[in-house]
């Protein structure tokens, strides 16, 4: 059976945030005044590619913070990309909201705009934990944000969650995440707290003012976070990733994982297609000048070799519950890891980390905690 | 003739024989402030690193005497470690004479007897050299005494010197040009050189350090190799200066160096004898003495895609290493290697160091092991120095390990720390006897294997350096001997197995298990580590499974980073050893014999 070359993904960043979260090392800017001036040059991006680029059929403004702009700045966006671009049919288009940045019309406004998927960065139902990761909502925000989207007629619902803050237990944690699913939600991201050393967060670690969770503690967390889902109906279809039925996990997202081709616009998006990546300027300014400059605002790319491709195959596909289909990963990257892991493979499969059937094999729950592990064999 | 000099400093370790050399080199003007360091003839990094010498280093000293005339001084600096006793008993056939020099402080040691003996054998002119006599704590008279009661030499003839401050150097030149025979032989006779030293050029083959002691060679003859009658054109003679000098010929009496564009490495053999192929001399320089090796153990390619490049290193390497020995070997859990023969457990070091510095290998040793001595039920007599070939218990009639006489000097206050040290090492027949108020001297005797195992580390700090220790090997005595398994999860890694004795070896597994569980890295799943001794599981101890590994956002952008630290962590994971599904790193090997102490 020949595969059909899949439909391209779309992502757009929007490098602009209220304030800082303080374990943030995304790029953004807390100017705000520089939207104007980005959105013309995003849509300068766009009509740069509208010959290249193939068909989409999803879309992702992720950021920072989209809904920071305004209805006119997401539409005009919208526009130039419906107009340089096929967007296929039933196209998923995700946008990210930060609770309190809209009322309940607002967000009826962007469905009708087209927008099918509502991704909300909730990162927790509790006060405390909030304050000591610098978000500017409260829980009771949050709260409100998700049912103005049901009620703004969004069915397609995902909130991010964050856990294994210092000093959280388990328990804690999961009262959050039960409190998320009074609402419904047809998405999860759940993401461990990973500090890294540049923020705000990282430099308080280590000064000591707390200490991180032990790995014990984090492996406690992952478990019980797959457990408590799945029990609730959810597919652990992505190691931070769950979804109510397949047909709700992020389409957008999976074309990372499998190599589908993707083009990202906007500062520090990154693009890939064929063996090809590349990468924009992460810098605003850089970004703009470019642009404005009628360049396109890239500023590095790679060529991935037979090799490369095949490692980020194996440890991508070992990131998702779906895993790796042998065959074809035999027909695109040239080895039958059944002949040359074989034994390794049945190895895991004995300690419960992998799942052998026919020509798939899957990583289980136990699997996709140590999924950077098994990619090394 | 007349003119020429050959003689070795001879002494134990750290007595200073490369310092003499280097005022040597300076009084005789061959080095000058530009291109003089300290210990010039320690050319290797791994000797400047470790600051003792490894291989012995030959090279000519013009020198003009207080009779006016003019000499050549042909000096060889040997190393004192007995490890590389080997050297210093090649380098002596090419001599005429020794100065044996002796520390003024620590006075006579093992390895200052066993040196002398050597020169002795060889017939060779001592000239004893106390030296360090700048030291507060020199005792000149005393060692004048040991020179008389240990060694039986004149004590009338000593020189004293301090190398490092440059006293009475000039005296010794001297003595070495009235006191040291010229060389004889004949310049027009057939030529009879000794091969008692190569080393492997890339570009221009097997470069020979010889001595001749008859006829004359020069670039152009046809030589022949007498062991094996390989025949080749010399291409260069020359001597050593500070770098090789070219020379129009080398004859009787000269050492220095031949390159024949050798390019076939088992062609040269150290210990043997070149001749003209036309005119070759009626029979064999007498080479030198079999290498008795003490300590055993394989070697091993990390990855066994190297295991033939790691075939043509140790070719290369016995060229330069005369006492290094090896046999192909193959192991259940390492593949393709080689068994190797050490004089000891610092030689044993070097060569793995060396191997992989010079020819840039990852290479795995496995765990040392001495000789054992079984008598068989059926009346044969076997000797295994390899643990895989351990006849099993009930093939043994009697089982016997070799022991060696230790000889450690302390400060007395350590006294009775180190002998319990040596009683748990299983010694006997102890002597004690002062050699100087707060100084003894303790003799012991004690099954090799004992020291192979961690001794050595202990003992140095338990003295916290001021204790030395000596070894010779006696005899073989009768031994409750056991063959010690190493299991990883479940699989028997045979190159970490030992023959111990029986009261140790339960002790000995559990110390092996714990050792292994801090060496190796915590892995996908649990690791099961066992010591077993036949059926009988004697130890155990478990590495749990790393808990998380993965990170948790792995969008767009994080896809060709987490490559890039995959890749890097690929890298390393190549160094280790796969056993089964394993990783092993190299230290893990080495790792069993260590003990708890040192860090
Ligand atoms: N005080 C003093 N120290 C000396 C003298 N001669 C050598 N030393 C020191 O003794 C140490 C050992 O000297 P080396 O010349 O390396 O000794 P060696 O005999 O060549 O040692 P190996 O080759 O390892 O056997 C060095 O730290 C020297 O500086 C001396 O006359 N007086
Ligand atoms: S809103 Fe998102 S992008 Fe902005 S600072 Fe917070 S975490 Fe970073
Ligand atoms: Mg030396």
């Amino acid at each position: 059976m020949a595969e059909m070359p899949p439909a391209a993904g779309l992502y757009l960043h929007i490098p602009f945030c209220r304030s800082k979260c303080a374990y943030c090392d995304f790029y953004s800017m807390t100017d705000t005044s520089l939207i104007p001036r980005f959105v013309t040059a995003l849509c300068n991006e766009i009509n740069q590619y509208e010959e290249e680029f193939l068909e989409f059929d999803t879309i992702y403004l992720g950021g920072g913070t989209p809904s920071l702009l305004s209805l006119e700045e997401i539409e005009s966006i919208m526009e130039a990309i419906w107009r340089a671009f096929t967007i296929l049919p039933d196209a998923e288009i995700t946008i990210e909201i930060n609770p309190a940045d809209r009322g309940r019309s607002e967000l009826a406004e962007l469905n009708d705009l087209g927008i099918n998927r509502i991704s909300i960065g909730v990162q927790s139902f509790d006060d405390r934990e909030l304050l000591f990761m610098g978000r500017r909502h409260t829980a009771e925000q949050a709260a409100q944000t998700l049912e103005d989207a049901h009620g703004a007629g969004f069915v397609n619902i995902g909130l991010d969650l964050i856990y294994g803050l210092p000093d959280q237990t388990v328990r804690r944690w999961q009262s959050s995440l039960g409190e998320a699913l009074r609402f419904d939600p047809s998405h999860l991201s759940c993401y461990e707290l990973e500090i890294k050393p540049c923020t705000p967060l990282g430099r308080r670690l280590k000064r000591g003012d707390f200490a991180s969770q032990n790995e014990d503690t984090q492996r406690d967390f992952f478990v019980r976070t797959s457990e408590l889902l799945e029990e609730a109906g959810f597919v652990h279809y992505e190691v931070s990733n769950f979804a109510r039925g397949m047909e709700r996990a992020s389409r957008h997202n999976q074309k990372y994982w499998d190599h589908t081709p993707y083009l990202g616009l906007g500062p520090s998006a990154h693009s890939f297609r064929g063996a090809r990546r590349w990468w924009n300027h992460e810098s605003l300014d850089d970004y703009l000048h470019a642009l404005e400059n009628g360049m396109l605002p890239k500023c590095g790319s790679e060529t991935i070799n037979r090799d490369e491709l095949r490692m980020e195959a194996l440890f991508l596909g070992l990131r998702t519950r779906k895993g790796i289909d042998m065959q074809q990963f035999k027909n695109r990257h040239g080895i039958d890891l059944m002949e040359i892991k074989g034994s390794e493979l049945r190895e895991w499969s004995r300690a419960g980390l992998i799942e052998i059937e026919g020509s798939h094999i899957r990583p289980t729950r136990s699997g996709m905690i140590v999924a950077d592990a098994l990619a090394l064999f | 003739m007349e003119n020429i000099r050959n003689f070795s400093i001879i002494a134990h370790i750290d007595h200073g024989k490369s310092t003499l050399a280097d005022r040597l080199i300076q009084l005789t003007g061959v080095s000058d402030a530009r291109t003089f360091r300290d210990q010039i003839l320690d050319t290797m990094d791994i000797e400047r690193e470790r600051g003792i010498t490894i291989k012995s280093q030959a090279i000519s000293l013009p020198y003009r005497a207080r009779d006016g005339k003019d000499y050549v001084l042909n000096l060889i600096d040997t190393p004192g470690h007995v490890d590389f006793s080997y050297e210093v008993s090649r380098s002596l056939a090419s001599c005429e004479g020794v100065l044996l020099l002796i520390d003024a402080s620590q006075g006579v040691q093992a390895q200052t007897l066993a040196n002398l003996y050597l020169a002795m054998e060889h017939d060779l002119e001592i000239i004893p050299v106390i030296n360090k006599i700048d030291l507060p704590s020199a005792d000149i008279e005393w060692v004048l005494g040991q020179i008389e009661s240990e060694l039986g030499l004149d004590p009338a003839h000593h020189l004293a010197c301090s190398a490092k401050e440059g006293i009475g150097i000039g005296d010794i030149l001297e003595a070495i040009v009235q006191r040291i025979p010229p060389p004889t032989g004949s310049p027009g006779a057939s030529l009879a050189a000794l091969i008692f030293d190569a080393q492997y050029d890339l570009f221009r083959g097997t470069l020979i350090h010889c001595r001749v002691f008859d006829g004359t060679v020069k670039s152009g003859d046809t030589i022949r190799f007498m062991f094996n009658d390989s025949v080749y054109r010399v291409e260069e003679v020359g001597r050593f200066l500070l770098t090789r000098e070219k020379r129009a010929q080398l004859s009787a009496g000269e050492v220095g160096y031949i390159i024949a564009g050798v390019k076939t490495v088992s062609s040269v053999s150290i210990g043997d004898t070149i001749t003209m192929d036309e005119k070759p001399c009626p029979k064999p320089l007498p080479g030198f003495r079999e290498i008795k090796p003490v300590v055993f153990a394989s070697i091993y390619p990390i990855s066994s895609d190297d295991y033939e490049d790691l075939a043509e290193a140790v070719e290369k390497y016995k060229l330069n290493d005369a006492a290094f020995l090896y046999e192909k070997d193959s192991s259940i859990a390492l593949g393709q290697g080689f068994r190797c023969g050490f004089l000891g457990l610092l030689h044993m070091d070097i060569v793995q160091e060396r191997l992989e510095r010079e020819y840039g290998l990852s290479i795995m040793l496995s765990v040392p092991s001495v000789r054992f001595r079984f008598t068989l039920k059926d009346g044969d007599v076997l000797t295994v120095d390899n643990p895989s070939h351990y006849p099993g218990p009930m093939a043994i009639e009697k089982a016997e390990e070799p022991y060696i006489r230790a000889a450690m000097m302390l400060p007395d206050r350590y006294l009775g720390s180190v002998m319990n040290l040596c009683i748990e090492k299983r010694g006997t027949n102890s002597n004690l006897r002062y050699l100087s108020p707060g100084r003894v001297e303790l003799i012991y005797e004690m099954p090799l294997a004992e020291v192979i195992y961690d001794f050595y580390d202990r003992f140095k700090s338990m003295t916290q350096g001021y204790g030395s220790f000596d070894y010779d090997l006696i005899d073989y005595r009768q031994s409750d001997l056991v063959l010690l398994d190493i299991l990883v999860n479940g699989e028997k890694v045979d190159a970490l197995s030992q023959i111990v004795h029986r009261e140790r070896a339960r002790a000995r597994g559990v110390h092996a298990c714990d050792r292994l569980k801090e060496e190796i890295p915590r892995q996908m799943y649990k690791i099961a580590i066992q010591g077993a001794i036949g059926d009988e599981i004697v130890s155990r101890s478990t590495i749990s499974a790393f808990r998380k590994d993965v990170t948790a956002k792995c969008y767009g952008g994080d896809i060709t980073r987490k490559r890039k630290l995959l890749e890097k962590q690929k890298m390393g994971k190549k160094r280790m050893k796969m056993i089964g599904s394993v990783s092993i790193p190299q230290s893990a090997f080495l790792a069993v014999l260590k003990s708890d102490t040192d860090s």
